[in-house]
Formats: C-alpha cells, structure tokens, sequence
C-alpha cells in the first residue's frame, strides 16, 4: 500500500512534461506544420529555466515562463524555415533538435549553469487536506503546475473545439486552400500555432529542471520529446487522450526510482529502456487500430503556397 | 444537354436597357502568366446587373483563371478590374468576399472532416461562435429553402457525395451575401432535376440584383440560361454574343476554331459476355452499398450504366476492380472464370482497365513526371526492362507517342508534372496508359466530368474505338446525355443494383423514372 501511494503521488510530476509537449505538438500539429523539433524546445526551455533560476534568482513561475518565452525565440526560426521558407519540415524539425542540443551545451557550460543544484519549485501547500489518508498524499501535495496543467488542457481544448480561433486554426491544418478561400491568412494561423505550441513544450522543459531535478545536465530531457511525438500519434491528436497516454508514461516512469528504492534487482539499462518499448507497442497498436481515422490533420507537413496551377 | 429542364428564357425581365448603370463587373486588358505560359492576355469582360453571363470555352482557353483573378486567388500581371464602375484591386479571397464577391469553385474547398454548417461559419467570424453559428445556420436554412436544395448541413464533408459537397459551396457564397456571384462549371455533377432546380435559383438570384458569371462548356446551358454569352478561346475573348443570334453549330465553330464533325449512335455488333456479375452484395463503406447487382457486359458492346451519384457507383468500380472486396455473390471474366475478390494487381493482368472519376488523385500521381505516370502500367508488366533497369529511353519515346496519338495538350515535356496538367489532357493522359495494353474490359466512370467539348468528343471517340476493337466497356455517368449518346445497352443504378436495363435508342423519361424511383 505504501509502495502503490508513493508510486502513485509522484506519478503528475513526471506526467506533466508529457502532457505539456503533447499538447503543444497537437496545436502546432493541428496547424499544418509538423514539428519534430520537441526534444530541441524541451531542451531549449529546461536550460533556460535552469539559467533564470541560477543567474537571476526569480520566482520558479517566472523561471518557467522565461523558458517558454526561449523556446518561443526559437521557434521563430523554425518558423522562418517551414512557413516562409518552405523549407522540408522533417528535415527542419530534426535540425532545430541538433541545434538545440549543441546551443544549450554551449549557453550552459559558458554560463556555469551545468550540475549547479538550486531550490526550484515547491509543493502547492493545502494545509489539513494534504494529511489526508491516501488522497492527501496523491492529490494534495503537488506543485501548482501539476493543476495549471490541467486548467491548460481544458482551455485549448475549448479554444481548439468552440471558437472561431480554433476553428479556423484546424481548418488550415486539414485544408490550407480552403481556409485561404474562406479568408483565413494561413500564415499567420500556422505562425501562431507554431510559436504557442512551442511555449507549451519550452513550458514542459523548464518543468523538468525547475521542478522536477532542479539541476541542469546537458541533454537532460533524455528523449521525452520524442516520446511526446508518439504520443501524439498515440492519441489521434486528441488532447484529452493525449493527457492519458502523458499520465500512462508518467506511471512508468515514476515506476523506476519505486522499484529501485524497494530493492527490486532490474538491470539498469532495462529500465530506462521500458518507456521506449512502451512507445513501441504503442505505436504498433495504434497502425492495427488505424481501421477508423487516424486523426491525423490532412495537410500535415505541407507547406503552403496560394499561387501555383494546378 | 439539359433537354428536360427546357426552361424558357423570360426575356422580358431582363432590365438591359439599363446600360447607363456601371456594369456589375468590368475586366478591361487583363493579362496573366504562369512561367512561360499566358493564360490570359488582354481579356475584356463586363457583367451587366441583373444578367446571367456565360462564358464559355475550351478546357485550357483561360475561363478559371479569368474569373480567379476576379476572386482574389491569383492576381493579375496587368489591367483593371472595376466592380460597379469603381476599379479595385482584389488583394485576396478575403477581399473578393468584401467586395461582395463570391466564387464557387470547380475543384471544392471544403474542410473534409468538418460539417457543412462549419464550411459556412468558417469564412464568418463575426461575434461569439455561439451566436455565429446560430447565426449561419438561420441564414443558410433560409437560403436552403429558397433553392430547395436538399442537404443535411451537419454532416461531414467527407461523408457527403460530389453533389452534395457541391451545394455546401453554393449555400457558402449565398450566405456570405455575394452581390456578384460566378459559377465554374456548376452543373458538372448534377442530375438532370438538381441542374433545373439551380438553374431556377439562379434565376432568381440574377432577378434579385445578383449577377451571375455562369463558367461552363455545356452549350446547352449557355443557350438555354444565359443572357448574354462570351465566347474564350486561348487565353482571348472571341466574342460576345447573344444567345437569340446564334445556333449550336455556330457557337460551338466560336469555341474550337473548326466544326467538330456530328456525332450520333452507331450500331454495334456485339459478341460473347466478357463480364458478368451475379447477386454481388456489399455492406455499406464509403462507396456505398450494393445490394443483388446482376449484369452481363459482353465483347464490343458499350454498357452505360446511368444513376444520380452517390448510389453505389463507386462501390462498383471498386469491386469490379478489385479496391475494394464484395461479400457476397461472384464476378466471372471471360477467360479467367471466377474473378471474384482477387486484388487490383492481378484484376489488371486479366485485362481490366479503369478510368476512375477522380482522376487527380484515384488515376495520377500528380507529383510525378507525365513520363512516369504514363509508364507505370507498363513497368508493372515488365514492358520497360526489369527490376534493376528500367528503360527510360523508350519510356520517354512511348510517351511522347501517347502525348501525339491521345492529343495531350499544354505539355511543355514529358519531365514536366502530371498534376500541372489541366482536367482535360489529365484525363487523355489517363485514356492513353489505360488503353496502352489493349484491356479486354474497360471501366470509364464519368470518363468526361468537366471536359470541354472537344476534349469529351475526344475521349467518347476512343472509347467507341475500343469498344470496336472488341472490348467490354463500362460507362458510369451521372450525366445521361452522356450515357444515351454513347451506350449500347443500358442499366439503370439505383441504391446499389441495376434496376432496369433498355435497349437503345432508350426512352430517357423512363430511364429518369427509374433513376429515381423507390420501388
């Protein structure tokens, strides 16, 4: 019992960086542009988090908000790249990932950011209801982002299903000649969408130092973002399914240190493998199932341009 | 081609007169070029309130991309565009729809998973969407009504048939209180009530102070419903003219340039069934449902098969090419026997050609060099060397060849892409790789779905030369004029089986009848 409560109340804290970049793949996805980039913005976002931390000594929450607004800068790039451009978005996305890896090296090392430990962000204190029984534990002593993470969900889901905005914005995703047609500057839509949902996925690595290690080690998002993508494959572009496939991943992860601290012998390699064996038979199970439609918005990946004759 | 809607012009309503009044729209030297290629050049155009206008001409002659400068998709090298005597330029669709100009297009731009209503709110954006949506769906309920249009508006785009998706766009412009309305290529998909029923509305529409640009190649339709008709050809207007001043011969000698020679039944002489589908059942998929289908096609015989869309045809094609699998009943082709459910490969090796009725993305791989599309068929059969080389010498030569015999215009190069090619010479360039193996049975569904004139003469031309080679071939089109000029023997399909066949010459009420009926 004691194992299954601690196993579980540390579940959100590793779920959270999951479900932030999924989500912010599934708006900038919804758009038309697809971004392999998460694992670069991850990175970009958790050493700028680890850096305001360090260097200007400001709240977490605004920690946080400076490493959405990194990861916001660069995107402008792959921004520049895929909807001016019009460049590959694979091959634009895969970049952004290898530029992010050597740039946050590089800003870290300089900066004497890299293995420095700072105090992070705390638990959200709910005085008498955090000693409850079980629930107290699981429910009651998380950080304010496992909750804002939540509220953020409900209101892009809402954005994405019931507003004009949202509308136009999957409009342009499943069909950028017709959205151009009904007056929809398609740019500026993927544009936003870009930038947004690589706030949310900056957002979901600054959580992870900020937060969660509160240290910075070069390359520490450790593949997540790529879990992200499978995710979003996963769950049809759908957020609510996204945020169960985040909390599923977060089970397992969260498993790891569990079974460690119980004495439980695994080869350590085998461990870290599982999330990725997961996201395998995952991704297996959703191309059998794909009898029904995949979700997918049907002009992902390209670009679009208004003046050729078709 | 529209014989029954017969509707008599009211010539006295028309306020004509009134040509002191700024035209609605006015083209003067309007001139546009894609690359090497002018498509337009030096185009003068005026649209009188209160008139249907048609404009009419070949496939290539420059009617689109005239009237998509009109709606702010392409933007003009050169020239004025005036609408009700003020020039304007139209920076994009966002601006034509201000400027109150609304264009239904050929090819449509709709959202395919979202519903009809949300096609319409989505050029809306006007308060909360709450309001909006109530909003639109007042307004297009009212314009529904007013057209009689039959639509469910929340379903999915992707669900709806052609004509469906066709009338969503209408009700799109309507709603969006278009005061110079075009049409391209309209009537297309409709059958022959629906194309009466809009022509209705457009009347109406046109009384009302909306002017209407009817795009189209049907002749009929110009003499029967416009008011005043130009003639393009080339990128150039040929003439204006009207409709009381001019017959079906001169006009169509105004498109082309040269008379094309008549075209009428000829006999044929039919042999041995090649085909025959028995009790084929189908549960309904995306192509609709069949149910019961029995029929023979034999050799040297055209069989039409005609229907409103949406009642099986699709399913049939697929069966028959073997896309998709039927689940019951069997399908024998001569020679081999028993065909049923046996894949599309081996389908094709029996000698079974398909002239699917989307032929940008079911027939070309438009991303793809002409030569390649082309070369396909044969590569698959071993025609152009082996797996580890392929000859692409003789490919280039055979398709050069094809490009003369089939007369596929507007081809700069065989490397030049298959999807740059407009809806006419894609569709020769179909009917070449098709016929290139000599198919014993050939598919065509709505092989001449918005062709101009000369091209349709072109592709029925060939397909009566197959059929005189000998083939079985199988004419699906939702156009009856179509089926009752070329077709042998008909069968009429109706909610997924044949339900009658006639003889020809075949009584077109009772076909009607049976196109329709519920019995």
């Amino acid at each position: 019992m004691d194992f299954l409560v601690n196993w579980l109340a540390n579940v959100p804290g590793f779920a959270v960086p999951f479900a932030l970049a999924a989500l912010g793949l599934i708006v900038c996805e919804k758009s038309g542009v697809l971004n392999l980039g998460a694992e670069g913005y991850m990175l970009a976002g958790a050493m700028a988090g680890a850096g305001a931390m360090l260097s200007l000594d400001v709240h977490p929450l605004v920690a946080l908000g400076i490493a959405a607004l990194f990861s916001a800068l660069l995107s402008l790039l792959f921004a520049l790249l895929v909807i001016t451009l019009r460049v590959n978005q694979v091959i634009s996305g895969l970049v952004i990932v290898f530029f992010a890896q050597g740039l946050t090296a590089l800003i870290a090392t300089s900066q004497g950011w890299t293995n420095r430990s700072f105090s992070g962000l705390g638990e959200l204190n709910f005085g008498p209801l955090s000693t409850l029984p079980v629930v107290g534990r699981i429910f009651f002593q998380q950080d304010i982002v496992v909750y804002l993470t939540v509220l953020v969900f409900a209101v892009t889901v809402h954005v994405l299903r019931a507003t004009h905005v949202g509308m136009r914005l999957r409009a342009v995703g499943e069909n950028p000649e017709a959205a151009d047609a009904a007056g929809i500057p398609v740019g500026l839509y993927r544009l936003g969408a870009v930038v947004v949902g690589c706030m949310l996925i900056g957002l979901a690595g600054g959580y992870l130092t900020v937060a969660v290690s509160k240290i910075w080690v070069d390359g520490m998002s450790g593949g997540r973002g790529w879990i992200a993508i499978a995710l979003v494959i996963f769950a049809r572009w759908q957020p609510w399914s996204a945020l169960a496939g985040a909390v599923i991943f977060g089970c397992i992860e969260a498993l790891i240190p569990r079974m460690a601290a119980i004495g439980l012998q695994l080869p350590q390699y085998f461990v870290l493998m599982l999330p990725y064996v997961v996201t395998l038979g995952v991704m297996v199970w959703t191309s059998l199932s794909a009898s029904r439609h995949s979700g997918q918005p049907g002009a992902l990946g390209q670009p679009f341009v208004r003046e050729e004759r078709r | 081609m529209n014989a029954m809607t017969g509707h008599m012009r009211d010539t006295a309503r028309l306020g004509l007169g009134a040509s002191d009044a700024p035209p609605a729209l006015s083209l003067a030297g309007v001139s546009k070029t894609f690359g090497d290629f002018a498509a337009l050049s030096g185009v003068d155009f005026d649209l009188r309130a209160g008139e249907i206008h048609a404009l009419l001409g070949e496939n290539g002659a420059g009617k689109s991309t005239l009237m998509n400068i009109v709606a702010g998709i392409y933007t003009p090298d050169s020239g004025t565009v005036s609408l009700h005597g003020q020039p304007v330029v139209i920076q994009g669709p966002s601006d034509a729809q201000q400027m109150g100009v609304g264009m239904v297009h050929q090819h449509y731009k709709l959202v395919k998973p979202f519903t009809g209503l949300e096609n319409i709110l989505l050029s809306h954006p006007q308060g909360s969407f709450r309001a909006a949506r109530e909003r639109i769906l007042v307004l297009t309920k009212e314009a529904v009504d007013r057209i009689g249009f039959d639509v469910d508006l929340n379903k999915p785009v992707e669900h709806m048939s052609v004509s469906e998706q066709q009338r969503i766009e209408i009700l799109k412009v309507l709603v969006a209180g278009a005061k110079v309305i075009i049409l391209d290529e309209p009537t297309a998909v409709l059958t022959d009530t629906e194309s009466a029923r809009l022509f209705e509305a457009m009347h109406n529409l046109a009384r009302e102070g909306h002017p209407i640009v009817l795009v189209t190649h049907k002749l009929s339709e110009a003499l029967n419903h416009a008011d005043r008709i130009t003639v393009m050809r080339g990128g150039k207007v040929v003439r204006t003219v009207l409709p009381s001043e001019v017959g079906e011969a001169e006009l169509t000698e105004l498109i082309v340039g040269s008379t094309i020679g008549s075209r009428g039944y000829k006999g044929c002489t039919p042999g041995a069934p090649v085909l025959k589908l028995r009790a084929i059942e189908r549960h309904d998929s995306r192509g609709g449902a069949l149910r019961n289908l029995t029929f023979d096609v034999r050799a040297g015989e055209i069989y039409g098969i005609a229907g409103v869309g949406g009642n099986g045809q699709n399913a049939l094609v697929e069966v028959i090419t073997g896309l998709g699998t039927a689940d019951a009943g069997n399908i024998w082709l001569q020679g081999y026997g028993d065909v049923t459910n046996r894949p599309s490969e081996q389908m094709r090796r029996c000698g079974i050609a398909c002239i699917p009725s989307d032929r940008q993305s079911d027939a070309l791989a438009g991303e793809l060099r002409i030569a390649d599309n082309y070369a396909i068929g044969g590569v698959i059969k071993g025609l152009y060397g082996s797996v580890l080389k392929v000859d692409r010498r003789r490919i280039e030569a055979d398709t050069r060849e094809a490009i003369r015999r089939f007369e596929v215009m507007g081809v700069r190069s065989a490397h030049q892409k298959a999807g740059l090619l407009s809806g006419g010479n894609a569709q020769k360039l179909v009917i070449a790789r098709e016929f290139s193996g000599e198919p014993t049975l050939i598919l065509a569904h709505s092989p001449s779905r918005g062709l101009d004139v000369r091209a349709s003469s072109a592709i029925h031309d060939h397909l009566r030369a197959a059929r005189d080679r000998g083939a079985g071939v199988i004419l699906i089109s939702e156009d009856l004029d179509e089926v009752l000029m070329l077709a042998d023997r008909i069968g009429v399909m109706n909610r997924g089986s044949i339900v009658a066949e006639f003889e020809v010459p075949a009584d077109r009420q009772a076909i009607g009848k049976a196109m329709v009926g519920h019995g």
